[in-house]
């Protein structure tokens, strides 16, 4: 059996209160963090630990806390926008274990010298935000939130901010520009880094909940043992989002590349199979933005550079899978869609693109397509992530931008044939 | 190049070639400056940069080898390497291009854009030659009203954020946003809150296509229609310059010309869509002579003989001080030059005056050292004793703003009243004439009595001496007096020596007046009738013997029965002159009042003889702005009917006199200004128009120098409408403009004039009354759009002029036991009194009424007495 971190506690009934979050040996790890190790031996943990970050571009968590500028007045800004279809892992970890959320907060804020720390929700979150706000209160009433912790000399605040109700409000710059007040626009890198120019222009570390959440844990048994899971620089535990024409929809702490796409898929504790009788078509590894995988890579580790070299992601650690009963134009389309509406509207291609894409994969889909329309997708796909090279060049500002093609170039390459069935017979296939 | 720009400098490399380009500029800028064009559309260099269009994308070679950057984003820096040319970048701006169009509706046939497109003109060079769209574009309602000027047609929208931005960001006016994602993303206005910014034409003017139109302009010309001409602004002291268009010798639309000295390309909406007056069919277009209660017209040899023997007449009486001239302010340096001369060179009377009660003596003017529009955004501090400058002089708050924004200085204000100017303040101090006294003289000593003034100041580095320093002085508050005005400017400049002054009077060319003579005793080049050079002694042959009146004490002589004859020369002193009850009782009492006009005012319908004038953009000449910077406006549409020049009419006059003025162009008279006034050596015709034009010049010129400035590359994306006209319009058009005039002049050899000192004019505080039992202190300003002639004769800006209403704090409304939207009886001194409906405003200081000039006209109301310091009204329910 593996070690879960992240979930340990979630199946505990009141998880998400402090006296059973007490009870369990909670914020033990803020007190041996503040009284017992300097910021710089938390970062060094954190280092040590080789964990990635589980926001979606798996960026090493200590190599950005190294990056913060050393300005005055620093922030911690937590982002749990987790808007994307399929990707709900977040929500469990905010719902029912809120305080393992706040603590790795507080130790990461005291680590990086922020003096104020910000937790950015979905704004559909009701339960989460709920919870997360008695977790602070809670943490507060505690002395674990504010003045002199722990009467260590070290103070922080920490703000629950609801979402503004827009996907593009996950990116880490639009998440900023939301929490300063404005529309959720993505700035342009460089220069705004966020930890050189972040939340009121001062620097900022953004990390995902996920991520935070695995900070405790990392202080309390130590970055090396964290390391010792998993294989490369994929270490620790991931919680893997799994859905699509799966058994068993759910949530899975499992330690990196400790089991491979088929065996999350199809062992009875974790997706339990597909529907009798039906096989794996495509899976889309790392949520939507992720160009898809064919059954031939079934397995493969659930590991970073694993599924990296197969010319995906594992991105938000949400995996979708699609059997064959299920029509990839469709899939493609739905996508494409989803990418459109929430398109923050800066850029041309972006903006433009989106929609044009998804009107001619809608139009394909329901059977007015021509072949032609194959290579003209492809080619519109092309000025927004020019050379369709993974990972992606882009024409856009941000990575949103570069993700609407994937789904789409993945759909036409794995199954041009089935593209060609509909423009053919003038209509979808498939039973929906 | 000095030094210090020599080692900013940084070597990239665009296309294989090298240059050198400073360090931080912007890719596209520095790309442009070395010949290479890069496509854009939200990039504005007036703008801050977002980097969103996505069309200026090049290859910029990084750690990881080349990608696709957006120039307008990136700063140079040493070693960059830039492709501009390939197949990548080739691709990508035909991308941009076709998902641009995709849902752009095919109006060009019936776009006002059509023509001088950036969207078309871009597409045609950059662009994939064909759409290979199939679906159904994006559908909005078009085009809907977002406020009485500018028309929003969303379908045409490429959401290149330069509107919003403006808005936001330049004008502090966020009342356009983006609203919606994805491709039904949109710019609207907020529900039920109308674009209504001062400053809304400057986003048609900048928007790249023709989403936004201004109503005025709508469907009246295409490009190729228009011929154009530059100019200057001259609906207020600042001067902006334009780009002044027409079609059929009727004008079309003016358009703000990027002048780093003055307006940075933007107009305010008064002065954008006043061209619409000149156009009105309601122009006084003939001489016209008054019998019984109505006109008839007549010649202009009968009405020139009649003035002729009119002034014989008076001048028969021994003193020519019966004779006044008020001059208004439509009129270029020339027009007061020929009419001053007339005055103090021919006639032998002083008593002409510029301004109407509204304005400050001439020689406080000319004895407060003067500060440059430049020198006020860039000083250490400035301190602020001036009406609302966003209501009086609007591009100038939107230079002030963009100063104080980006950090450049820092602002005190002090008066009576709130204004604009208090968002954009670090401390707003609200004084009492004796406060302001005592401000005056110990601003920056240690013991001041204002405390955080100082402190402001001190922390600025502004010197005990002023050094620093940048004062903005106009008249705060109408009700005081202007003496209260004057002497505290003088106290301060004797007390802060170094300090210098912006003139902040409204009044297009007050500056020009006081320059040139046309206030009481002041001759061209400021000097008193007492010190006249020997040249100007020469050409005017008559100079008066004493000082003669101004507007108040020619209403006053007036009363007593020795004001014989009175020229108005584009002044409406019964619309314009403070105290309307003493305008209106002195006219009445005039032997004969001879108006030159362009509309029948209020005071010309109730002249003797009225003369048509030539309006704006009629005639050229030259005018001065607040700073005293120099430059040309000029024709572009002939008069109506028998319209003349105002400078001609002075100088026909002359001859019914048998003098000669001795000028037969308006260039004539600047080459006479430039000879006998010391404080326009130098100038000329050929340096404004040529080398200097877009800056014009500031007199006195002390340089031995002129700097001279190569026109501005044009950004035909920046401003479209400029380059269209000149490639591709009438024949006419085709100016100089777009040389490149770096032609070397000699600067003045002679020496400047030596400034009138501040210690021969004497700070004269009045003695303000004791308010009155039972009235209130008045608070009496301006707005943008007041009433005036020019408004009412323009169908859309005439929309927009302020209701009567009157202001008082939640406080001071309880007190009265009155209520929002209440009918409050205000009754001035005399007992004469209006109706006003009460507007509650927390913005006004207790136990103070706020009136606005010019949003009532009721003959028999007057609230400012021109004799009294201070003014208290009586303020009740109805
Ligand atoms: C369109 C878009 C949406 C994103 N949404 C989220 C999100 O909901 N949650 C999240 O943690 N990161 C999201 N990200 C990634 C963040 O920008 C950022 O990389 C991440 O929060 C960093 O945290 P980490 O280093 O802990 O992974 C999104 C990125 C993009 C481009
Ligand atoms: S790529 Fe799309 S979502 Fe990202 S900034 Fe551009 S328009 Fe907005
Ligand atoms: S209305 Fe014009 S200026 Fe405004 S965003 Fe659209 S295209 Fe740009
Ligand atoms: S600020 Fe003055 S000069 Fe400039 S456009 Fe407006 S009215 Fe004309
Ligand atoms: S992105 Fe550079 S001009 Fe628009």
């Amino acid at each position: 059996m593996s070690t879960k971190i992240v979930t340990a506690r979630v199946d505990i009934p009141n998880s998400h209160t402090l006296s059973v979050y007490l009870e369990q040996g909670g914020y033990q790890s803020l007190r041996k963090a503040l009284l017992e190790m300097t910021p710089e031996a938390v970062q060094e943990e954190v280092t040590v630990s080789g964990m990635l970050g589980r926001g979606g571009a798996g960026f090493e968590t200590g190599r950005k806390w190294s990056m913060l500028k050393q300005d005055l007045v620093r922030y911690l800004v937590v982002n749990g926008d987790e808007s994307e279809p399929s990707t709900f892992k977040d929500h469990l970890l905010v719902e029912n274990d809120p305080h393992q959320l706040v603590e790795g907060t507080l130790i990461t804020a005291y680590a990086i010298g922020a003096s104020r720390a910000f937790i950015y929700l979905r704004g559909e979150f009701a339960l989460g935000l709920e919870r997360v706000q008695s977790a602070i209160n809670e943490a507060y009433a505690y002395g674990a939130i504010g003045r002199n912790i722990f009467g260590s000399g070290f103070s922080v605040d920490v703000v629950l901010q609801p979402g503004a109700g827009a996907y593009i409000c996950g990116e880490e710059t639009a998440l900023i520009e939301s929490l300063e007040g404005k529309r959720g626009f993505p700035r342009i890198k460089p220069p705004y880094f966020p930890a050189v120019i972040g939340l009121y222009g001062a620097p900022t570390i953004v990390n995902n909940v996920e991520t935070m959440s695995n900070v405790p844990w990392i202080v309390k048994n130590g970055g090396r043992a964290f390391a010792a899971m998993g294989k490369g620089r994929s270490t620790g535990t991931r919680l893997f989002a799994l859905s699509g024409d799966v058994m068993r929809p759910g949530n899975y702490e499992l330690e990196m590349t400790s089991k491979t796409f088929r065996e999350l898929i199809y062992d009875p504790d974790f997706g339990g199979g597909l529907k009798e009788g039906r096989s794996v078509k495509a899976v889309i590894p790392g949520g939507v933005s992720a160009p898809w995988i064919g059954p031939d890579n079934l397995d493969l580790p659930l590991g970073q550079d694993e599924v990296a070299q197969a010319g995906s992601m594992l991105g938000s650690g949400s995996i979708i899978v699609l059997d064959d009963h299920s029509c990839a134009v469709r899939a493609a389309w739905r996508i494409t869609k989803f990418f459109n509406r929430e398109s923050c509207g800066q850029c041309t291609p972006c903006r433009e693109g989106s929609g044009w894409i998804e009107k001619i994969m809608h139009r394909i889909e329901l059977g007015s397509g021509t072949e032609s329309d194959l290579d003209l997708v492809l080619d519109a796909c092309d000025n927004i992530a020019p050379g369709l090279t993974w990972p992606p060049q882009q024409t856009t500002i941000c990575v949103l931008g570069p993700s609407i093609p994937s789904s789409v170039v993945s759909a036409i390459k794995m199954f041009r044939d089935e593209f060609m069935v509909h423009i053919k017979e003038e209509g979808c296939p498939f039973v929906h | 190049m000095s030094t210090d720009e020599s080692q900013n400098l940084v070597t990239l490399s665009i296309d294989g070639r090298e240059i050198k380009a400073k360090g931080g500029e912007l890719l596209i800028e520095a790309a442009e400056k070395s010949g290479v064009f890069i496509p854009r559309f939200c990039y504005h260099n007036r703008l801050p940069q977002v980097g969103v269009c996505r069309m200026c994308l090049v290859e910029v070679k990084g750690p990881r080898g080349f990608s696709l950057q957006p120039s307008c984003y990136l700063p140079v820096s040493e070693g960059m390497e830039v492709i501009t040319q390939s197949e990548k970048v080739k691709k990508a701006q035909d991308g941009v291009l076709e998902f641009l169009l995709i849902n752009h509706p095919l109006d060009c046939p019936t776009c006002d854009k059509g023509g001088e497109c950036p969207l078309q003109d871009q597409t045609l060079t950059y662009g994939p030659g064909e759409s290979r769209f199939a679906e159904e574009k994006r559908h909005w309602e078009k085009p809907i009203a977002i406020s009485e000027l500018v028309f929003l047609d969303r379908e045409r929208c490429i959401q290149c954020d330069r509107c919003t931005r403006f808005a936001d960001v330049v004008a502090g006016d966020a009342l356009i946003e983006f609203i919606g994602r994805g491709d039904h993303t949109e710019v609207n206005v907020f529900p039920d809150r109308p674009f209504s910014s001062y400053f809304s034409g400057n986003t048609v003017q900048i928007c790249p296509v023709g989403a936004l139109t201004a109503a005025p302009y709508r469907f009246k010309a295409r490009p190729w229609d228009l011929s154009q001409v530059e100019s200057s602004c001259m609906a207020c002291s600042m001067g902006c310059r334009i780009m002044v268009q027409s079609s059929q010798n009727g004008l079309t639309r003016y358009l703000g010309l990027d002048s780093d000295s003055v307006n940075h390309g933007w107009l305010c909406d008064k002065g954008r869509f006043g061209f619409e007056a000149i156009n009105s069919a309601d122009r006084v277009t003939s001489p016209m002579i008054r019998k019984g209660d109505s006109f008839v017209e007549t010649s202009w040899a009968s009405a020139l003989s009649l003035i002729g023997s009119k002034i014989v007449d008076a001048k028969a009486s021994g003193d020519p001080s019966r004779i006044g001239i008020m001059l208004g302010s439509r009129l270029t340096n020339e027009d007061i030059y020929a009419w001053v001369k007339l005055a103090k060179g021919v006639i032998g009377t002083d008593s002409v005056d510029s301004q109407l009660g509204d304005g400050l003596r001439g020689e406080v003017i000319a004895a407060l050292p003067r500060a440059t529009v430049n020198e006020a955004v860039s000083a250490k501090a400035v301190l602020a004793f001036t009406g609302d400058i966003k209501e009086e002089i609007p591009v100038l708050f939107l230079r002030l703003r963009e100063a104080i924004r980006n950090g450049r200085t820092k602002l005190v204000t002090v008066g009576t009243r709130s204004s604009s100017l208090d968002k954009l303040s670090e401390v707003s101090a609200r004084v009492t004439p004796d406060q302001a006294r005592l401000l005056a003289m110990e601003v920056t000593k240690d013991s001041s009595k204002f405390p955080e003034i100082s402190a402001v100041l001190s922390k600025q580095g502004v010197g005990a001496d002023g050094e620093g320093l940048v004062v903005l002085l106009g008249r705060e508050n109408l009700a005081w007096d202007q003496s209260i005005v004057e002497a505290f400017a003088l106290e301060l400049s004797r007390s802060l020596p170094k300090a210098k002054f912006l003139i902040t009077l409204r009044g297009s060319n007050f500056s020009g007046a006081v320059d040139l003579g046309g206030v009481p005793r002041l001759l061209p080049g400021r000097s008193s009738l007492e010190t006249a050079t020997p040249v100007l002694r020469q050409k005017w042959a008559n100079l008066p013997a004493q000082g003669g009146r101004g507007a108040k004490e020619m209403f006053n002589a007036a009363l007593r029965g020795e004001l014989d004859l009175l020229f108005l020369v584009g002044s409406d002193p019964r619309q314009d002159y403070l105290d309307s009850e003493l305008a209106n009782s002195a006219l009445d009492n005039v032997g004969f009042v001879v108006s030159v006009d362009t509309y029948l005012s209020r005071s010309s319908s109730s002249a003797d003889l009225v003369l048509p004038a030539a309006a704006f953009a009629e005639k050229a000449g030259t005018t001065t702005n607040l700073e005293g910077r120099v430059f040309t406006v000029n024709q572009k549409v002939t008069s109506p009917g028998l319209c003349r020049p105002d400078w001609t009419i002075a100088s026909e006059i002359a001859l019914e006199l048998e003098e000669d003025l001795g000028f037969g162009s308006a260039e004539d008279i600047l080459d006479e200004i430039a000879e006998v006034s010391p404080l326009h050596w130098g100038l000329s015709w050929h340096r404004l128009t040529k080398s200097a034009a877009l800056d014009g010049v500031v007199v006195p010129i002390t340089a031995t120098a002129l700097s001279i400035r190569p026109r501005a590359m044009l950004d035909q994306i920046s401003t479209p409408g400029i380059a269209s006209v000149w490639n591709q319009g009438l024949p006419s058009s085709k100016t100089s403009y777009f040389d490149d005039g770096t032609i070397e002049e000699p600067g003045s050899a002679s020496q400047p004039p030596a400034q009138a000192s501040v210690a021969s004019v004497e700070p004269i505080w009045p003695v303000a009354p004791v308010q009155p039992l039972g009235t209130m202190r008045l608070g009496y300003s301006r707005k943008l759009y007041g009433q005036g002639e020019h408004l009412m004769n323009s169908p859309h800006l005439s929309k927009l002029i302020v209701e009567a209403k009157c202001r008082i704090s939640s406080k001071t409304a309880k007190e009265l036991g009155a209520e929002m939207g209440d009918s409050l009886r205000v009754a001035d001194k005399a007992g004469g009194e209006s109706l006003f409906e009460l507007e509650i405003d927390d913005s006004v200081g207790d136990g103070i009424v706020e009136l606005i000039r010019g949003s009532f006209s009721n003959p028999g109301f007057s609230p400012v007495r021109s004799d009294e310091a201070v003014n208290y009204v009586k303020v009740e329910r109805a």
